[in-house]
């Protein structure tokens, strides 16, 4: 897949395939059929200490196959694409609809909403010369990025080696109720994890990486590794501080954790099961006025952007949080009928078939301070770079989570700190923040600025 | 017994993968150079039913079959896998993966010999081929017995996941083994709702077993569970910040060990010396209270296996015996590099996937203490009863873990539930601290899938009561 016409001509080839598994499924009884159809190629190489260590390339191709007898719902996938696979596909699916209950929320999408390929925007969502970077050409940028963080300075000891990996996909979607659509995306990265250790060994693993769609666009390998380097020397001689009460500043990687437990938070599934601390909150303020979060589809060359969603509704930018309120759930089709609410075109298509509801990027809107002015105005806070674990409860809205980064002392960053958590409900964090930096970077589809929340509880010694 | 899932490479099967058909692939894997190559065929059908508002509102089939061939020239790697069994598509892989060692000197594969297998998983009925309408039966049993259990139940969600996995491995080392790998995973989840307080209550287990799980365990013993977890937690309290005493309850909480000891005793990381207990074979690395074994041998265990992914029989692999570091989970790669025997720990997520070592079933072995008198020891701390996962740092050692069921010990008496938090601490730092062990050994019920390189694999815990004299505890609660 180098070249636009190569593109073209497998999009119409999955659909092709695509055509035929809804006709197959709605012979056999089916009143709604939907398949996707994806195939994709990977490959992704390491190199550790200078050396290779595992070189890895496959291509992919399945279907997945959504169904409905009235309201009878099945889903079916298959990664066998002979004649007898294909044909399993569909028994299995309308086998397994006969099974499923009537759902008086089930149903197509409606119609009207459809989108046509007149209405998908130009996303630039593929890198046509992305199979340009050949096992050979992927590992001397591995072994580059890797040498400038193992160059960078002589504590450097070990490494856990550097990664590149790229990814190019084309998929389709067909259904009974007349879209067929295809999309197409590729996505390329890097990762570094060197290795230091404190004079009293122990080992310390710090990392830095990049990603894009565009391969031109990825970030210069030789300053990722120095990145790497830098992030890992200072968490030497990191320890855990006392208990106490303190602001907290959320670099863009922490950030982004938090407006991930968020999204799961705002979507319409979790919303109708009642799993969701935001059920029956939109309108209210659930956040500081400081804090505009949108989920935006349209964005050129983003990691999340596409021109449909996962049912072929017209994609479009939706307003979830506006200085501090909260606007709307995220809905697809089934929630919407289940909270007596329009979809907001957020559904997406699981690999095997199913239909979900996911954001698509989703951004914490930066604000008009640089990060070090956010640190600067903190006299003692905690500057927090990793979290680890999974304490949040989406019901409730406890958060509570292990974190790593470094002490704000007197406006400026201190000594490293580990082994310790920071607590506090994901309500109350959102009410608390009190400024949002403007250091955004669209590098995953959650991305955030780092941010301050006035105040949390950290637990150490 | 067999199933009417069938693996076309399987033998009897459409497309049946032979040794002289093997033999010619490794051959080809091989044709550029290299010292090993492996094949690994994979057919697995799983099924899904979700119950959820009194309906089941969605069931799933899923079929994933293909080839992953690996190829290695000393530490390096390549692999390669595709989705068809077609002879092109076989050759195709072979030829990509085998350019990782174009230029190197090659050895010749040993001929392909099968040898036989325990049976750790017997299988009553395979739940793939249990009517469909039988298991809606049960799904429907856990949500009727959870609504019937108490009014403050608003939601109820059931859901069966049913596997069936089977493997052939053929390496140039001349392992050839066929393994069929069963796995039943059931749950409930429930939310109870006083006024504006919620919380969500859960239940789940399996292994790789039939339908017949659900016998001894039953679907209103699953729901039972979940709702007694979600009232209790309806009146849970801020939980306390800072250092304290720890209690674990058995079985889930071998989790914290996974985490704490476990990963970093994989032999990649020692290998690699990335791990903090690279180099400290033969030392004291836990209190001499601490027996931890890796058991790939219980009967039916979700971490249990008959072969692992390279053709290797796991055993029970004592990994540190009375605190002292004894040895590494192996793979093949690995344990060449050691000069020791694999311990049929290289598990692979799938035939997309290349293996690694990975954990089986992990086991805290046996104390001697009575668990009340453990209890009764402490004079304020926080007894874990029930877990959602935990994460660590192998290089150092530092892990969390969050605890969604806990409760207040005062004098030796438990009392007030807490509200969700994580434990954190150092695995060495953790291990050295446990103080008592009770005498009453359990292993999870079948749940955990542990995730390691971006692989996922079933795998079981386990341990007695443990007490750790100190551990830090994320609550919100100062104290002040």
């Amino acid at each position: 897949m180098t070249t636009n016409e190569t593109t073209a001509s497998r999009a119409k080839e999955l659909l092709r395939l695509g055509d035929e598994i809804v006709e197959r499924a709605v012979k056999g009884g089916a009143n709604v059929a939907e398949a996707s159809v994806r195939e994709g190629a990977h490959l992704s190489v390491k190199v550790r200490l200078g050396e290779r260590e595992l070189v890895e390339e496959a291509g992919s191709r399945a279907i997945g196959l959504r169904v409905m007898i009235g309201q009878q719902v099945a889903v079916s996938y298959t990664s066998d694409l002979t004649e007898a696979g294909r044909a399993r596909l569909v028994e299995d699916a309308l086998e397994l609809a006969q099974l499923s209950e009537p759902d008086p929320f089930a149903g197509a999408p409606d119609p009207s909403l459809l989108s046509r390929e007149a209405d998908w925007p130009a996303l630039d969502t593929c890198d046509p010369t992305m199979g340009g970077l050949t096992a050979g050409r992927a590992l001397e940028l591995a072994q580059r990025a890797e040498r400038a963080a193992l160059d960078y300075d002589p504590r450097i000891i070990n490494s856990e080696g550097a990664t590149v990996s790229r990814a190019v996909a084309t998929s389709a979607l067909v259904t009974s109720g007349g879209f067929r659509g295809h999309s197409e995306g590729s996505y390329v990265s890097l990762v570094v994890n060197p290795l230091t250790e404190d004079s009293d060994g122990k080992k310390r693993r710090g990392f830095h990486w990049a990603a894009r769609r565009f391969l031109s666009e990825l970030d210069d390998e030789l300053e990722v590794g120095r990145e790497a380097a830098r992030r890992t020397l200072r968490k030497l001689g990191a320890k855990k501080i006392g208990s106490a009460e303190m602001p907290v500043v959320f670099d863009p990687d922490a950030g982004r954790a938090i407006l991930g437990l968020l999204s799961s938070c705002v979507n319409g599934g979790s919303i109708w099961r009642k799993s969701s601390y935001l059920v029956d909150r939109l309108g209210t303020l659930v956040s500081s006025p400081l804090v505009t979060i949108t989920d935006d589809p349209l964005i050129n060359r983003a990691p999340g952007s596409r021109a449909f969603d996962g049912e072929g509704l017209i994609s479009r930018r939706n307003m979830v949080v506006e200085r501090g309120e909260l606007k709307t759930y995220l809905l697809d089709s089934y929630a919407g009928r289940k909270l007596g609410m329009p979809s907001t075109g957020s559904a997406s298509r699981g690999s095997t078939g199913g239909v979900g509801i996911g954001a698509t990027n989703l951004v914490l809107q930066p604000g008009g301070e640089t990060p070090s002015e956010l640190i600067a105005r903190t006299p003692r806070g905690l500057y927090v770079t990793e979290m680890m674990g999974f304490g949040f409860n989406a019901v409730t809205g406890d958060f509570s989570r292990g974190a790593s980064g470094f002490l704000i002392e007197n406006g400026a960053l201190g000594p490293a700190v580990s082994e310790v958590t920071i607590s506090l409900n994901l309500d109350e964090l959102l009410k608390r923040i009190d400024g949002v930096a403007n250091d955004l970077d669209l590098r995953t589809s959650t991305a955030s600025p780092t941010f301050r929340v006035s105040s949390m509880t950290i637990a150490g010694r | 017994m067999t199933s009417r899932y069938q693996a076309p490479f399987a033998p009897g099967g459409s497309a049946p993968i032979d040794r002289s058909l093997a033999d010619r692939l490794l051959a080809l894997a091989l044709e550029q150079g290299g010292d090993y190559a492996d094949l690994f065929f994979e057919y697995a059908v799983n099924g899904s039913y979700g119950y959820d508002e009194g309906l089941l509102k969605s069931a799933g089939r899923y079929v994933t079959m293909g080839l992953g061939v690996r190829v290695m020239q000393g530490d390096a790697t390549g692999y390669a896998y595709v989705e068809s069994l077609d002879w092109d598509a076989l050759t195709h892989a072979a030829r990509t993966a085998s350019q990782i060692a174009r230029g190197g000197t090659s050895v010749a594969p040993v001929a392909l010999s099968s040898k036989s297998l325990p049976t750790r998983y017997p299988v009553v009925q395979h739940s793939l081929d249990v009517d469909g309408v039988a298991k809606r039966a049960l799904l429907e049993r856990a949500d009727r017995a959870a609504r019937a259990h108490d009014s403050r139940i608003v939601k109820v969600s059931a859901s069966l996941n049913e596997e069936l996995r089977e493997i052939l491995v053929a390496t140039s080392t001349g392992h050839f083994a066929w393994d069929s790998q069963p796995l039943v995973r059931f749950g409930v989840n429930v939310i109870a709702e006083v006024g504006n307080r919620r919380q969500s209550g859960s239940s789940g287990g399996g292994g790789r077993t039939g339908i017949e799980y659900l016998e001894s365990h039953t679907p209103e013993a699953h729901a039972a569970e979940a709702v007694r977890q979600a009232i209790a937690m309806l009146d849970a309290r801020e939980a306390p910040a800072g250092e304290m005493e720890v209690v674990l309850a058995p079985g889930d909480s071998g989790i914290l060990l996974h985490e704490a000891v476990g990963h970093g005793l994989e032999a990649d990381f020692n290998r690699k010396k990335t791990s903090n207990y690279a180099d400290a074979v033969g030392q004291q690395v836990a209190s001499e209270l601490c027996t931890v074994v890796d058991d790939g041998t219980l009967m039916s265990g979700r971490g249990t296996i008959n072969v692992d992914d390279e053709g290797y029989t796991p055993s029970s692999s004592v990994l540190i015996e009375r605190g002292r570091l004894v040895g590494y989970m192996q793979d093949q790669h690995s344990a060449k590099f050691f000069g020791v025997t694999p311990t049929g720990n290289g598990r692979r997520e799938s035939f997309r996937s290349h293996p690694m070592p990975r954990m089986t079933n992990t086991l805290l072995l046996n104390g001697e203490s009575d668990p009340e008198e453990i209890i009764r020891s402490v004079k304020r701390g926080v007894f874990a009863r029930k877990f959602g996962g935990g994460q660590v740092d192998i290089t150092n050692g530092d892990f969390v873990f969050s605890l969604t069921e806990g409760y207040l010990i005062e004098d030796g008496r438990i009392t007030a539930p807490l509200k969700g938090v994580n434990l954190i601490g150092n695995g060495p730092d953790v291990m050295r601290k446990v103080v008592m062990l009770g005498n009453d050994m359990a292993v999870s019920d079948g749940i955990w899938t542990c995730g390691k390189d971006g692989q996922s694999v079933p795998v079981g815990v386990g341990c007695p009561t443990v007490k750790i004299s100190a551990m830090t505890v994320g609550g919100t609660d100062l104290g002040g």
